[in-house]
């Protein structure tokens, strides 16, 4: 059991919790995730580690309130517990010094984009972040990522803050203005194949991070496979980050939605079922 | 004791019954029958069927206390050597082991010892629970990777040895194959919940959700987590695909997912538990092990109407248990043989609507010495179905054997053990079971973890 020690609402459907589990945080890497599981008769979910914190023996998950298992989790409190977790899992990001990198975080993607642009300030990059949402109200940590980049750029939608725009719109720009080295964008996956779409003719190495459905998360099922150039890779121990230019978006974006039916009629129970009634 | 009496037959639910349900098919023997199939034995003075069993259990001894009534006397003989007994009664494939050796095999049928072990396990659970003994402690730590059978019986006679040792699984639940890969319906998984408890009443812990090479490395548990030895029991966890076009189609599953979603994540009983699994009218297990015929008889009683096992070779080279391959018959899979898909085409969505196929015949034997299957030139058919189950083996996961620098690994990425003792290149580490001998059977990879037990004591009382 892994206890919460911090529990909060960053946005709309965004849930923040902060977790005691110190074997993972000592060893935990930017670009690294962990597999939960909250019941008995619970799904098991990837979801990538936006923080991590060795002193502290934590570490920290953002996820978007979509599905049975994060609604739960939106209501869990401080002090509760979940009942698994297991990590760190996935191969780390590839930081090194490249010289001027971009990272760009859309949506609940700020999240895992945050470790991985402290990593590459750390190492001596020169770090331009690019983080966006529909509106102001889904944009969170705009300070930490601040804290880590020597230039923080923000795009909404809608224009509620920032660039009223694409993440992609602001990447242009970046572009047109500077020599990048190297790009990582997290997101939706449209967003990401627009960021590879974006760098590719300016051949700028672009990591994207999937996050396909899994089960185990350790190698064994194989149900997070994804076509990269010519190869199958499992995400969950060959990746999370590809490169972006290689990897087969349209193919990753219909796995994505195999269940979609069966989270319905999962989310449909969830809300009769709600606070375990048992009314049905 | 007499040769007259026939082999006792293993009552079973009725096919048309047992595939609406995920209960045990097998119901295991009364007390009377029991006692009867044990009479057959002959009690042999230097008994041939001891040598098939990978864990050496005293088959003859134990069956003359079943044949007086004495099943405490009979459970008591064979957990000294078998920390398992409910789950190998099940799975082993006898026919290839000890019975294979029974002399009354020669003329008639051999006693049929793994009802007999199952129904003495079974026997036991009914009772009032006895204390297990502990040992006193010796004081050394051994650490064991992988809570599956080979992990289970290492650490289980380590324990009986009086040894501290810690178990490190990867999911969230000790077991391994026993509890994701084997169905339900041919071992319930109350069984291997039992077996586990045993092992831990033995004073062995469990640590869950501990994937080592993430959490901690090999290196890191003998270094600083202060463990005197190491054993690697990870098994075959790394699907096999084909590598033909289609294959990363919607609803094309390795045999690991399909099972495990079902097995482990209780998709059978979705949208109750949370894990979906989707089985369509028409389902193809591209396969003919027991991996394969379970997966055939997992997807009918998860109502598919149409299950195929698909193969390129005969019946004759089918590598699945006969009464498995029975089993699956009955129930009504159908079986394509010298068959095998070249291509999956899919649906506007990317789902999987048919597979193309191609027809095959047995050539001259090839190295494992069977008739090499042929391909027919334009012998290319089109079946349509709706999922597609790839059960044509699992190689050795790597997390544990990348992450362990001085391994030595074959070229296929098994680790490299000594037959006997399990002692790998590395002092200190010893490895068993699937991740050496790759894909094999569950009383295999618990002989392995017996022999390494057995090295390991050795090592910790020589340092």
């Amino acid at each position: 059991m892994y206890k919460i020690i911090h529990q909060e609402k960053i946005g709309e459907n965004l849930g923040l919790l902060e977790i005691e589990a110190p074997q993972i945080a000592n060893k935990a890497k930017a670009g690294q995730f962990v597999i939960v599981r909250i019941a008995e008769k619970g799904e098991r979910i990837p979801l990538t580690i936006a923080d991590f914190n060795k002193e502290s023996g934590s570490i920290t998950l953002i996820f978007q309130e979509v599905g049975r298992t994060t609604l739960r989790m939106g209501q869990m409190k401080k002090g509760d517990f979940l009942l698994d977790l297991v990590g760190p899992l996935g191969e780390p990001s590839e930081i090194e010094n490249y010289g001027t990198v971009v990272c760009i975080g859309g949506g609940v993607g700020i999240a895992p984009i945050y470790p991985i642009a402290r990593a590459l300030k750390e190492v001596g990059n020169k770090v331009i972040s690019i983080v966006g949402a529909r509106c102001e109200n889904l944009l969170f940590w705009v300070e930490k990522m601040q804290a880590v980049s020597d230039e923080l750029l923000i795009a909404t939608d809608d224009g509620s803050v920032g660039y009223k725009g694409f993440v992609t719109d602001v990447l242009k720009q970046v572009l047109s203005e500077k020599e990048i080295d190297r790009v990582w964008a997290i997101g939706p996956m449209v967003m990401m194949r627009s960021v590879a779409d974006v760098t590719r003719p300016h051949q700028i190495k672009t990591i994207v991070s999937l996050n396909p459905i899994m089960v185990d998360g350790t190698g064994m099922c194989g149900a997070c496979r994804v076509q990269v150039g010519e190869e199958t890779k499992f995400a969950c121990v060959d990746g999370p980050e590809f490169d972006g230019h290689l990897v087969d978006f349209e193919l990753a974006m219909r796995r994505l939605v195999y269940y979609k039916d069966e989270e319905k009629r999962a989310l449909a129970q969830e809300q009769c079922h709600g606070g375990g009634c048992g009314c049905h | 004791m007499s040769l007259k009496i026939p082999r006792n037959p293993m009552p079973t639910q009725d096919a048309k019954e047992r595939i609406k349900n995920f209960n045990e098919v097998a119901l295991g023997y009364t007390k009377e029958t029991a006692i009867y199939e044990a009479r057959r034995c002959l009690q042999c003075k230097r008994p041939l069927c001891m040598q098939g069993c990978p864990v050496e259990v005293d088959i003859p001894e134990f069956i003359a206390e079943v044949a007086k009534g004495e099943f405490d006397k009979a459970i008591e003989i064979i957990k000294t050597k078998n920390s398992l007994p409910a789950v190998c009664g099940r799975v082993c494939p006898q026919e290839n082991q000890c019975e294979k050796y029974c002399i009354l095999g020669k003329k008639d049928e051999p006693v049929a010892i793994g009802r007999l072990e199952r129904f003495v396990a079974d026997w036991e659970a009914e009772q009032v629970a006895k204390e297990v003994e502990r040992k006193k402690s010796t004081g050394k730590k051994v650490a064991v990777i992988g809570a599956g059978p080979a992990g289970l019986t290492c650490a289980g006679d380590l324990a009986k040895l009086g040894h501290e040792v810690t178990v490190f699984e990867a999911l969230h639940t000790p077991g391994g194959v026993l509890m994701y890969g084997i169905p339900e319906f041919r071992l319930p998984k109350e069984v291997v919940r039992r077996e586990i408890e045993y092992i831990e009443k033995l004073g062995v812990k469990f640590e869950n959700n501990s994937v080592i090479g993430k959490i901690y490395t090999v290196d890191e548990l003998l270094e600083q987590e202060g463990f005197d030895a190491v054993f690697i029991g990870t098994g075959a966890g790394l699907p096999y695909f084909m590598g033909i076009p289609g294959e990363n189609l919607n609803g094309v599953y390795s045999a690991n997912e399909f099972l495990t979603r079902t097995n482990l994540m209780c998709a059978y009983d979705f949208p109750n538990s949370c894990t979906p699994i989707k089985v369509g009218k028409k389902i193809a297990v591209i396969g003919a092990g027991n991996v394969a015929m379970d997966a055939a008889r997992t997807a009918l009683r998860l109502g598919a109407e149409e299950s195929y096992i698909i193969y390129r070779r005969s019946r004759n080279e089918m590598p699945a248990r006969h009464e498995e391959i029975e089993h699956a018959e009955e129930e009504g899979v159908e079986f394509m043989l010298l068959t095998s898909p070249v291509e999956f085409k899919g649906d506007e969505n990317g789902n999987v609507k048919s597979m193309v196929c191609i027809r095959y015949k047995l050539g001259e034997p090839d190295a494992s010495g069977r008739k090499k299957p042929v391909p027919i030139e334009g012998s290319e058919f089109e079946i349509e179905v709706d999922n597609v189950v790839m059960a044509i083996g699992q190689g050795p996961n790597p997390l544990v054997p990348s992450s362990t620098p001085g391994l030595e690994l074959t070229k296929w990425g098994n680790i490299v053990a000594n037959e006997e003792t399990g002692q790998t290149s590395k002092k200190g580490v010893f490895a068993g079971g699937d991740i050496v001998t790759g894909a094999a059977t569950v009383i295999l990879a618990m002989g392995a973890g017996k022999k390494a037990a057995k090295a390991i004591h050795e090592y910790l009382t020589e340092c």
